[in-house]
């Protein structure tokens, strides 16, 4: 019997139209080392030119480089859906001779984003909630060493509680097939064993084709994706490609037996995007909120603090995390304490003293 | 004593031709049989970051495979390692030592990276200085340890150096020949290599670096040297695997996209390392190493020492005297501090002295006090005894007299004033309580502190 047609199977096509007038923004940062291709591979990636007119410092300049922060913001636009791509950048990372924390910077700027978004949702206006939360870390490895170095290490460490790190071996047409396979099974054992965790991709529903399946595990086995950018393009034979044209030939940036890169791009931007967006925000933002949260959660601070919540003004008025208060609590405890001790002693002297009055009437009444 | 040696007053020389041949044009001959009959000796140092292609490189200068096990990245510091190989080429005997640099750039902090490169390089220095200033020396025996080149690996990153490379070559270009080249030089294409290169140049020389010349005052090498020297650093490529190409093998990285050929000059620079290291200026390179960074060290070390060559009287001195002077100097000084810490030691020893005999007398004195205050304690404690019997004595007599005069007030037969009697007892009776209580209440205070 055929059943009336009801209609909510257009939802997703309203859900379609609500998402295109809305559009998307998308955080996503570069880190690494200097030299290792970021700017050319994030050029071929959207296939603009996000980094003209860029400046490389010299050698002596950077001996003693400071990490900077630069945010760059590009709105592209195709087939009618806009996207509002903001890069975040790390000049200066592992370029100065000692090189101890320079990633606190990068720590600190995640968990601004974070702070400034936990302040928004819980601001009385939350109309126009600016989600500036960094949505992907893209961390580019050297080819040309063995595997991780202890500055890689140390950086993904701090990071990977909090961003969706997407680890990348940059320049790689430096390495041979089986060099390649080599380097990145290294690169995994070493990940393993430091237990940092990257991201995850989600495992495809067993009702997906075969060939989707099968691109899926091509993709997932491909981790840490070996990739090679361009901004040239290069005329092979009769067809322009995209590639590094070389006196022995030329490395095809889009060709999937020479790099990683279709992959990558595709992993990034035409299937995964939005996962790595509720990633963010389901897992390491809530992650974030909940130890910030728990922080200000002591006994007798509690009440205080969700009172203080709900009559605030502005967003500067919370303090994010309440310590001192938490501090005063415990004082006030400490001094209760020594005072219950003090009376009980007063009153077992007391007794002691009533005790020996009672015996002396004793011994009296003899 | 010196012997006076007769010499024309002015140094002119004569040139005279010869009528026939006399045969020492085989000096030079009898010079390189001499010197292949012993031996050569070349001691490579390889500065560059883990992984950057250091061993590889070597296996295919040198046609040899050369064992070695890869380092990773987790070392601690920078150390040096060392091998010597005999190698041997028609009847040329070469000894080879290659040293490498294990863990440099590894460390998040770098600072100290360049200290045990220098300290080695020192070292082999101060080695063969000690062999010369040997009273019984055999130099033509020596193995020379000096390192003759330094092969300064930096990474292809496209952009310029890193600040670690220029703070490592700028410590290390006053003691041994400094040759930059480019490893894994096969990342870069073309249009970029050039303007790679010539930022490094530039760099360097900004900076004040002094690498290696190719020398150019002999005819022979001049020109080639010089043609060489337009393309520094070498780009190079190393392998060690074979590839066939078109009817042959030769030495090749096998990519999806087009094979590297290690001795194709379209490729990299490698044959132009080779001909330059090797088969023409390896001479050039001992003989650099011993005339002018040894030489350096020498004089630094000497001078350091206090040595001088002309006294202020522009007199030359005779190592000997100069060596007999600063003994004796230095034997005086050590005299001396033996002297001053003998007498210091004695001073502290006394004082250590007065400080603890101090400190027994104020001991002393503390427990005569003491002594003296638990004395007065017991005393006053004992008259309060004292005290208390007397007045439970009193108390007795006074009940005694009390009872006396009850039986005395029954015979009498007046209950009123018996009442009273009582009445009385009573009251005394309460005031000898609280005084009693009093009393004991004070010792028990004077228990308690």
């Amino acid at each position: 019997m055929d059943k009336e047609y009801v209609g909510f199977a257009a939802l997703p096509n309203q859900l379609h139209r609500k998402s295109v007038k809305k559009g998307f923004d998308f955080t996503l940062m570069v880190a690494g080392e200097s030299g290792l291709g970021k700017s050319t591979l994030i050029n071929s990636l959207f296939l603009t030119n996000l980094y003209e007119d860029r400046q490389v410092p010299e050698a002596s300049a950077r001996l003693t480089q400071t990490l900077t922060i630069e945010r760059r913001g590009v709105e592209i636009e195709e087939g009618g859906i806009k996207v509002k791509l903001t890069l975040v950048d790390t000049p200066g990372f592992g370029d100065s001779v000692d090189c101890s924390d320079c990633w606190l910077p990068v720590v600190r700027f995640i968990e601004e984003q974070f702070e400034q978004y936990l302040r928004d949702e819980s601001g009385l206006n939350r109309k126009n909630i600016q989600d500036s939360r960094v949505h992907c870390c893209l961390y580019f490895i050297s080819p040309f060493g063995r595997g991780l170095r202890p500055l890689d290490v140390a950086f993904l460490r701090a990071v990977h509680e909090k961003v969706n790190i997407i680890p990348v071996i940059g320049k790689a047409d430096a390495l041979m097939p089986k060099e390649t396979q080599a380097l990145k099974q290294k690169i995994r054992e070493q990940l393993k064993e430091e237990e940092i965790n990257i991201y995850q991709f989600p495992d495809c529903d067993s009702d997906e084709d075969e060939d989707f399946k099968r691109q899926d595990a091509e993709m997932k086995e491909s981790i840490p994706f070996a990739v090679v950018g361009s901004c040239e393009v290069v005329r092979d034979g009769t067809r322009p490609v995209r590639g590094r044209r070389y006196s022995w030939g030329t490395v095809e940036v889009e060709n999937p037996h020479h790099c990683d890169f279709l992959n990558l791009r595709r992993m990034l931007v035409q299937t995964h995007l939005q996962d790595l967006k509720e990633v963010t925000h389901d897992l390491l933002y809530e992650g974030y909120r909940a130890r910030c949260l728990q922080s200000l959660a002591r006994p007798g601070a509690r009440d205080r603090a969700s009172r203080s919540k709900l009559s605030r003004q502005s967003a500067t008025e919370i303090p994010l995390p309440m310590l001192p208060l938490a501090d005063t609590e415990k004082l006030i405890r400490e001094k209760d304490e020594e005072l219950r001790r003090m009376q009980e002693m007063l009153e077992k002297m007391q007794a002691q003293m009533q005790q020996s009055q009672a015996q002396g009437e004793q011994s009296d009444a003899l | 004593m010196a012997v006076a040696v007769g010499r024309p007053s002015n140094e002119e020389l004569r040139n005279l031709s010869l009528s026939g041949h006399v045969g020492f044009d085989s000096l030079p001959d009898q010079l390189v049989n001499k010197s292949t009959s012993q031996g050569f000796c070349f001691n490579i140092l390889c500065v560059g970051e883990t992984g950057i292609g250091k061993s590889t490189l070597m296996d295919t200068l040198f046609n040899t495979k050369f064992e070695s096990d890869p380092a990773t990245h987790n070392e601690p510091g920078v150390r040096l390692k060392a091998r010597s190989y005999e190698l041997q080429e028609s009847n040329v005997r070469l000894k080879l030592t290659i040293v490498d640099t294990v863990g440099f750039g590894d460390q998040i902090n770098k600072d100290d990276s360049y200290k045990p490169i220098v300290e080695y390089i020192d070292a082999q220095f101060e080695a063969y200085l000690q062999e010369e200033l040997k009273i019984k020396r055999s130099l033509f025996n020596y193995h020379d340890t000096r390192i003759h080149a330094c092969l300064y690996f930096i990474a292809p990153t496209g952009h310029s150096l890193k600040s670690l490379d220029l703070v490592t070559m700028k410590k290390l270009d006053s003691k041994v020949n400094i040759i930059p080249i480019i490893a894994k030089a096969d990342t870069i294409a073309k249009n970029e290599l050039h303007k790679f290169k010539s930022k490094i140049m530039s760099e360097l020389v900004s900076n004040g670096v002094q690498i290696y010349q190719f020398p150019t005052d002999e005819e022979t090498v001049a020109e080639i040297n010089a043609t060489m020297s337009v393309h520094l650093p070498f780009a190079v490529v190393g392998s060690t695997e074979e590839v066939k190409i078109g009817n042959k093998m030769a030495k090749a990285r096998q990519y999806p996209w087009g094979v590297v050929q290690v001795e194709n000059e379209n490729h990299c620079d490698f044959v132009k390392l080779r001909e330059m290291l090797i088969r023409v200026n390896m001479e050039d390179l001992r003989e650099q190493t011993h005339t002018r960074h040894y030489e350096l060290y020498r004089r630094c070390k000497l001078e350091e020492m206090g040595f001088k060559d002309t006294d202020p009287d522009s007199k030359p001195f005779s190592l000997q005297e100069t060596y007999e002077a600063k003994r004796n100097e230095f034997l005086g000084e050590l005299q001396k501090k033996e002297e001053e810490m003998r007498q210091m030691f004695v001073m502290r020893v006394k004082e250590k002295e007065a400080e603890l005999k101090e400190a027994e007398k104020e001991l002393h004195e503390k427990f005569d006090l003491l002594k003296r205050t638990h004395q007065e304690e017991k005393k006053k404690v004992e008259d309060k005894k004292k005290e208390l019997e007397e007045e439970v004595n009193s108390f007795q007599k006074k009940k005694a007299a009390a009872q006396l005069l009850q039986s005395q007030a029954q015979q009498s037969g007046a209950q009123q004033t018996k009442k009273d009697k009582d009445k009385k007892k009573q009251s005394s009776w309460l005031l000898m309580k609280s005084t009693l209580r009093l009393g004991l209440l004070e010792l028990f205070f004077c228990s308690l502190l």
